[in-house]
């Protein structure tokens, strides 16, 4: 198999060591002045696709991303990693928070139309809304079959073998091409860009449009109505004996 | 403001027993200060911060205060110094000479509530972190821009604690240690001043500018003042990496090998060196078959066609001085899987001996003596009748040899001692030193006045007693107070 054009997906999102702070009005988190990068699933899209393209199974790589202008970092930070060209798929600021998978996935069957590749590789979920749904969405709009949460993948004769990670364990599927796969943490072991690949990734091309160039209405379905911290945990009691500790178990209605 | 003491120490401490209490009163200014969720008397809290990687028991302080500015650090530095309370600065934990044990009581300045990541110059290659902040903190910071802090002592430290020890690791002999990675950093004295030992917000790569103030505190394990933040030198992520490994059939061969690898000019990331204990210990650990003999773990980095150059060039110098089995990958897990039993050395060694404590040597000589001062090693294991496992970072001469005790067995613990003792001073014979990374802490006081002779000790005993002049930072480290009194 060889000279297959892989579209992958990728998503700016609030970097995962960041600690998170609603915001006062509780409608979200604080967004303003947070480190925000890849998404951690995504670099594992991006690198498997620039495996492929190393074994010679691909031929093209177009990495797309949907958001704000600072988008665009996220996707020359996958040019850097090996993607040859780019899709910038712009949301002003501020809506950005409103696109939600099922917008999202209509963004991508379009640009699926337009790109027309023989493979679509997106992360398994993205970490800020962990929806773990575009990849399942999308499958269902173009009608491909789709292998989500992949760990491993091996093309062969038109084909590609997925190990799933599921809650059982693991689950082996064949699927033809084209199709559409999530990809696991355990995939792979994502590359760093390194200065020279960064320099690089500069020349390559991105090309901008909006949902409306695509005519597809982003008018998110769901409604966010309250965010809230997890209560916070609280301290423990030690208790002298089991005797006191069957009493309190008890006046706390444990027992 | 410092001012020189106008009596002698000898009458403001009549004892060592001198040093103020930290009482209820105490705790209760310093909680003004910084609030009560960040000073605890808890017993399991002391007993955490009183303890390290080290060979040397817990010795708990009497409070543990967690700041979170550098004006936390100064108004509680200041509390101290006026009721002469000893000070211990606390990183991670992680260091091997017992540098954070409260010998005399005092306080634990805990740090690790400072975490942040002040800035990153991405085109100047700096980054400037607060005392909180570990290098794995700092590496996933910046892994984006295609740029690493690349120093590796092993442990997860936190960068300003490796600025205390002067921490060095596997890739020195490429990237330098602390002392050459440092550029400014901002430090509470003894009296609460703070200062910014090359300027407040100054970044040059390289200066002239007054006494070097900043490789002053490099390396000083907190007997000199409080490091609240540094602004370290950042390198670029290599483009390609490759790994060797490869036996000998002597330790000779395997030394001289490096040095013909280091005078061809080879651009060496690491250069390990494992004799057959510490190869022994890590195939059981591990479940390897590596050969058990001598062995050199090699790494290049560069561009892809140039790495495949090095390996092929050492591969020619390693068959050449006996070496075999050489083997060589470029490929993330394949490299991995060849270095495999250099990353798992210190707890493969743990391993075979489960519950009893491991002591880390750490002399260094230049590399020309290093197969005599391994041999010796070998020759001093073996009247005491243990292994010798040794794994050494050949390219800068330093290595460690790990030998196992009962902690509880004072026997054993002198015996440990008396060894350590006799290879620092061999090393110190060799024109080496008797600490290349792990510092002087507690158990190497004596041997740092053997190597540097009384014109220096006198001179750095000066500087001890000007910049702290109650004694009450990390007291007991690095110099003994009998000798400061």
């Amino acid at each position: 198999m060889s000279g297959l054009r892989v579209l992958v997906g990728c998503k700016r999102v609030i970097d995962y060591a960041v600690k998170i702070r609603v915001r006062p009005d509780s409608l979200g988190v604080v967004t303003d002045g947070v480190k925000h990068s890849m998404n951690p699933f995504d670099e594992n899209a991006i690198e498997e696709a620039v495996r492929m393209k190393q074994k010679k199974i691909v031929k093209e790589i177009v990495v797309a991303s949907c958001g704000p202008s600072q988008s665009q970092e996220t996707i020359r930070t996958a040019l850097a990693m090996g993607a040859d060209r780019g899709i910038h798929v712009e949301v002003p600021a501020g809506t950005d928070a409103d696109l939600q998978p099922l917008a999202v996935a209509k963004i991508f069957s379009k640009l699926v139309e337009k790109e027309k590749p023989d493979l679509v590789i997106l992360g398994k979920q993205a970490i800020d809304d962990d929806a773990n749904q575009t990849t399942q969405l999308l499958a269902g709009m173009l009608d491909w079959p789709q292998g989500t949460m992949a760990s491993v993948v091996n093309a062969a004769d038109g084909r590609l073998t997925i190990t799933r990670e599921i809650d059982g364990g693991l689950e082996d599927i064949s699927v033809s091409l084209p199709a559409v796969i999530s990809a696991d943490l355990r995939l792979n072991e994502p590359r760093y860009a390194t200065l020279p690949n960064i320099m690089k990734a500069k020349k390559k091309k991105i090309e901008k449009m909006t949902p409306e160039n695509l005519g597809v209405d982003i008018t998110p379905r769901l409604k966010i109505l309250n965010v809230v911290d997890p209560p916070v945990r609280q301290a423990g009691e030690k208790v002298p004996d089991v005797s006191t500790l069957m009493e309190k178990l008890k006046e706390k209605g444990h027992l | 403001m410092l001012r020189l003491p106008t009596r002698t120490l000898r009458s403001t401490f009549r004892s060592l027993s001198s040093y103020g209490k930290v009482d209820d009163k105490i705790v209760s200014l310093i909680c003004n200060i910084v609030g009560p969720d960040n000073v605890t008397t808890s017993e399991s809290a002391r007993n955490l911060h009183g303890t390290d990687e080290s060979f040397h028991p817990t010795r708990a302080p009497e409070a543990v205060v967690t700041p979170l500015s550098t004006s936390h650090v100064s108004e509680v530095m200041k509390i101290c110094n006026s009721h002469r309370i000893p000070v211990i600065p606390f990183g991670t934990g992680t260091g091997f000479e017992g540098g954070v044990g409260a010998l005399y009581g005092g306080v634990c300045m805990a740090m690790h509530k400072m975490t942040e990541i002040v800035e990153v110059n991405q085109s100047d290659f700096d980054a400037t972190v607060r005392a909180g902040v570990t290098r794995h903190q700092l590496n996933d910071w910046i892994r984006a821009d295609g740029l690493h802090f690349p120093i590796d002592p092993g442990a997860g430290a936190s960068v300003c604690g490796m600025c205390s020890t002067s921490a060095s690791g596997t890739n020195a002999v490429r990237y330098g240690t602390m002392r050459e990675n440092v550029l400014n950093m901002e430090v509470v004295l003894a009296d609460g001043t703070v200062i910014h030992t090359a300027g407040e917000g100054r970044r040059p790569k390289k200066t002239s500018c007054g006494y070097n103030l900043t490789n002053l505190f490099v390396g000083s394990e907190g007997t000199l003042g409080v490091i609240t933040q540094a602004t370290v030198r950042l390198h670029g992520i290599p483009e390609a990496t490759a790994a060797a490994i490869s036996s000998f059939d002597s330790v000779q061969n395997a030394v001289d090998t490096v040095v013909m690898i280091l005078q061809c000019g080879l651009p060496l990331a690491r250069i390990e060196f494992l004799n057959s204990d510490m190869i022994s210990a890590c195939n059981k650990f591990s479940n390897l078959q590596l050969k058990e003999a001598p062995t050199l773990f090699l790494e290049f980095i560069g561009s892809p066609s140039g790495v495949e150059e090095q390996a092929m060039l050492a591969e020619e110098l390693c068959v050449g001085n006996g070496g075999e089995n050489f083997s060589w990958a470029t490929e993330h897990s394949e490299r991995e899987q060849l270095w495999k039993a250099r990353h798992n050395c210190w707890y493969a060694v743990k391993a075979t001996y489960p519950g009893k404590h491991a002591y880390s040597t750490d002399v260094v000589v230049p590399v020309s003596h290093l197969p005599e001062t391994v041999v010796f090693c070998h020759e001093l294991a073996g009247e005491m009748g243990v292994p010798a496992p040794i794994v050494g970072h050949v390219g800068d001469g330093n290595f460690h040899c790990f030998l196992l005790s009962n902690q509880d067995d004072e026997t054993e613990t002198l015996r440990i001692k008396d060894f350590s003792r006799k290879l620092a001073l061999k090393a110190q014979s060799f024109g080496g030193s008797c600490t290349g990374e792990h510092g002087i802490g507690l158990g190497k006081r004596e041997l740092l006045i053997e190597e540097v002779g009384t014109g220096a000790f006198e001179t750095m005993k000066i500087v001890k007693k000007s910049l702290d002049p109650l004694l009450i930072m990390n007291p007991g480290k690095v110099i003994d107070l009998d000798h400061l009194l």
